[in-house]
C-alpha cells in the first residue's frame, strides 16, 4: 500500500536471544481505526514504542506520512503528527486536568524556549485545552488534580493527552485496559468519534471492543503478523482462531 | 499573612548595614555579603535541582568557575565589574554546557556521580594552574570596580550591590518558574517520558537550563573572589558542591526562598557555633567548636526527619498534594 499513512516494513527488535518484533511490515491507511490484536506477550507495547520512537528497533523502516522516521527522535514525530497514549496511565499527577492538557497544547504551539511571560497569560492555551477535555468528557473535573481522579477518568486524560499534540495517527495502547463497562462504553464513543478526524492504530485486548471499533485488524502472534483483514475476515480466519482467538471468543 | 514576609525580610537586610554599624558590628556587614552570596548559588542550584529535577553534585564547578574568570581578568588588570561579572557567567554558562551535554544523558545515580566528577576535574583543573596561583590560590590585587562613584571596597557598598543581585536573581527565577519554560521544566521533572511523548525535546531544555543555573553560579563566584579577594581550589572542591546542596535541602528544594534560607541557616549557625562559647557544653566537649559541621549535621538530620520539604515548606500553605507551587 504505497500511499498508506503509516508503512513499516521488516521491523526487527530483539533482546537477547528474544525476538520481540519479528520482520513486522504493517500499513496503516489514512483515515482507519485499525486494530492490533494479539496474546499476551505477543510484543504489541514493544511495537509501539518503536512506532513511537521510545524505542530504537534494530532492522526495518518506518514511513509515516511519506517520511522516513526510522531514526527521528520521539519528540520530532510527534511533531509530525504521530502520537501514542500509554498502558499504563501516565499524566502528571500532581497538575489539575487543565494543566496537563495545557501542556501538550503548549508543546505545538509557539516556542517554550521562553522565561519572562507568565505562561498563565496566554488565554489561548486554555480555550483550546478546555475544548479538547470537552472533546474526552472531562469538562466537570477541568480543575482536579489529575492523580485524584478516578482509573476511568485518568485513562481519559491518557487519550486526552495524545489527542492534544493534534496527531494524524494515533497511537492507543489498552485505552479500555482496567475500565468498567460504563468507562470501556464512554472510551468506545471517543474512539468512535475520532473516527472523522484522526487515524488510529488500536492495541486492545476487548474483543468486543475491536469488532465494533475497528476497519481492520491485524492479528500480532510471537513478533509476527500472521494476519491483516477486515473484522469479518479475521473472525473466520483459521490460524488466527487457532493461535489466539480461540472458538468462542470472537462471538 | 506569610505574603508580607519576603518584604520584610528585604527591609531587614536593607537596614542591616546601619544596624550592624549601630551596635559596632561592622564585621557582620562583610558576613551578610557572604551570606547572601551564598544565597545566590544556593538558588541557582535550586533552579535545576529543585525545578528541574536534576541532582546535581557537581555545582560548585559553576562557582569556582566564576570566581577564576573574574579574579584571572583582575589580575590581568582588567577591573571593571561590568566585563568581570557577565564574563564569569559566560565562562560558567559554557563549562556547564559541555557538563551537561554529557551529564544530562544519564539518569539518577549515574547523575550525580558524573556531575560530581566532572567538578572534581574542573578542581584539579585549578589545582594545576601554576601560573594563576596553583594549589595556594590567587591574591586578587583589588576589587572589581563598578563607576558611578560606587565603590566596592567599602563593605556598605559592596553589600548592597549583592542584595540588588540576589534580589534580581530572585524576580528572574520568579518569572522563570512560571513562565512557558519554568512549566515545561517542572513538568520534565513530574515525567520525562510524557514530556517527550507531547512533542518536547526534553533533553535540550533540561540542558538550557543546567547552563542558566551554571550562570547564576558563575556570577555568586564571582562575587566571592571579589568578597575575599582571593580566589583558590577549594572554591571547586566537592565539598564546596556538598554545602550547596546541603543548603538547598535545608531551606527548601524547589521552593522560591530555599536557596536563601538554607545559606542563612547554615552559615549562621556555622557563624554561631565558632563564635559563642556555650559554657556548659564547652565544660562537656572543649573542642566542640571546632566541629561546627557536627551541629549542622544533626540539623540536617533533624529537617529531614520533622520538615522533609525543608524550612520553606513548614512556611508554605498545606500544598494541594504537595505541589511545590514556587
Amino acid at each position: 500500500m504505497g500511499d498508506a499513512l503509516l508503512n513499516v516494513r521488516n521491523l526487527t527488535k530483539r533482546f537477547g536471544g528474544l525476538i520481540a518484533t519479528d520482520g513486522v511490515s504493517l500499513a496503516v491507511a489514512a483515515g482507519e481505526v485499525h486494530a492490533l490484536i494479539g496474546p499476551n506477550g505477543a510484543g504489541k507495547t514493544t511495537l509501539i514504542e518503536q512506532l513511537s520512537g521510545a524505542m530504537p528497533p534494530d532492522a526495518g523502516v518506518i514511513r509515516f506520512d511519506s517520511v522516513d522516521i526510522t531514526g527521528k527522535p520521539q519528540h520530532e514525530r510527534v511533531r509530525l503528527g504521530l502520537a501514542r497514549s500509554y498502558q499504563v496511565t501516565s499524566i502528571f499527577g500532581k497538575l489539575t486536568v487543565l494543566d496537563n492538557i495545557v501542556l501538550a497544547v503548549q508543546a505545538r504551539t509557539g516556542s517554550s524556549v521562553s522565561f519572562w511571560h507568565p505562561r498563565d497569560s496566554e488565554t489561548r492555551l486554555f480555550d483550546e485545552a478546555r475544548r479538547l477535555i470537552g472533546q474526552v468528557g472531562l469538562a466537570a473535573r477541568e480543575t482536579a488534580l489529575a492523580g485524584t481522579l478516578s482509573h476511568g477518568e485518568q485513562r481519559q486524560l491518557e487519550v486526552g493527552l495524545a489527542l492534544a499534540t493534534q496527531p494524524k495517527l494515533l497511537l492507543l495502547d489498552e485505552p479500555m485496559a482496567g475500565m468498567g463497562l460504563d468507562e470501556s462504553e464512554r472510551m468506545i464513543g471517543l474512539i468512535d468519534s475520532l473516527r472523522q478526524t484522526v487515524t488510529v492504530l488500536l492495541i486492545e485486548h476487548d474483543m468486543a471492543a475491536v469488532f465494533r471499533l475497528a476497519d481492520r485488524i491485524s492479528v500480532l502472534v510471537f513478533g509476527r503478523i500472521i494476519a491483516t483483514g477486515d473484522p469479518v475476515a479475521i473472525r473466520n480466519n483459521a490460524e488466527v482462531k487457532r493461535a489466539y482467538l480461540g472458538d468462542g471468543a470472537a462471538t | 499573612m506569610w505574603r508580607a514576609l519576603p518584604l520584610v525580610v528585604l527591609a531587614l537586610a536593607i537596614a542591616f548595614p546601619l544596624i550592624a554599624k549601630d551596635y559596632g558590628a561592622s564585621y557582620y556587614v562583610s558576613f551578610g555579603s557572604r551570606v547572601m552570596i551564598y544565597a545566590l548559588a544556593a538558588t541557582s542550584l535550586n533552579l535545576i535541582l529543585g525545578y528541574g529535577g536534576m541532582i546535581s553534585f557537581g555545582h560548585a564547578a559553576f562557582v569556582g568557575a566564576g570566581a577564576y574568570a573574574t579574579g584571572v581578568l583582575l589580575v590581568e588588570g582588567i577591573t571593571s565589574a561590568w566585563i568581570g561579572w557577565p564574563a564569569a557567567m559566560v565562562v560558567s554558562a559554557l563549562l556547564a554546557l559541555a557538563i551537561g551535554a554529557v551529564s544530562l544523558r544519564t539518569r539518577g545515580v549515574y547523575f550525580i556521580m558524573i556531575t560530581l566528577a566532572f567538578a572534581q576535574m574542573a578542581y584539579y583543573l585549578t589545582v594545576s594552574m601554576k601560573a594563576y596561583g596553583g594549589e595556594e590560590g590567587l591574591n586578587l590585587p583589588t576589587r572589581a570596580t563598578l563607576g558611578f562613584d560606587l565603590d566596592l571596597k567599602n563593605d556598605d557598598t559592596f553589600y548592597y550591590t549583592v542584595l540588588v543581585l540576589l534580589v534580581v536573581t530572585l524576580v528572574l527565577l520568579q518569572r522563570l518558574v512560571h513562565s512557558r519554560f519554568g512549566r515545561v521544566i517542572q513538568a520534565i521533572r513530574d515525567n520525562e517520558t510524557r514530556m517527550e511523548a507531547i512533542g518536547y525535546p526534553t533533553f535540550r531544555y533540561k540542558l538550557i537550563c543546567f547552563v542558566i543555573a551554571g550562570a547564576f553560579g558563575g556570577l555568586a563566584g564571582a562575587l566571592l573572589a571579589s568578597h575575599g579577594n582571593y580566589v583558590n581550589p577549594s572554591l571547586l572542591h566537592w565539598t564546596q558542591s556538598g554545602m550547596l546542596l546541603i543548603m538547598v535541602i535545608l531551606g527548601g528544594v524547589g521552593y522560591r526562598y530555599g536557596g536563601l534560607i538554607g545559606a542563612i541557616v547554615l552559615l549562621g549557625i556555622e557563624e554561631l557555633i565558632a563564635n559563642y562559647k556555650i559554657v556548659w557544653l564547652a565544660a562537656l566537649l572543649p573542642n566542640y567548636q571546632q566541629h561546627a559541621l557536627l551541629g549542622v549535621g544533626l540539623l540536617l538530620l533533624a529537617i529531614v526527619l520533622f520538615a522533609p520539604q525543608g524550612i520553606a515548606g513548614l512556611f508554605a500553605r498545606p500544598a494541594s498534594a504537595g505541589i511545590n507551587r514556587g
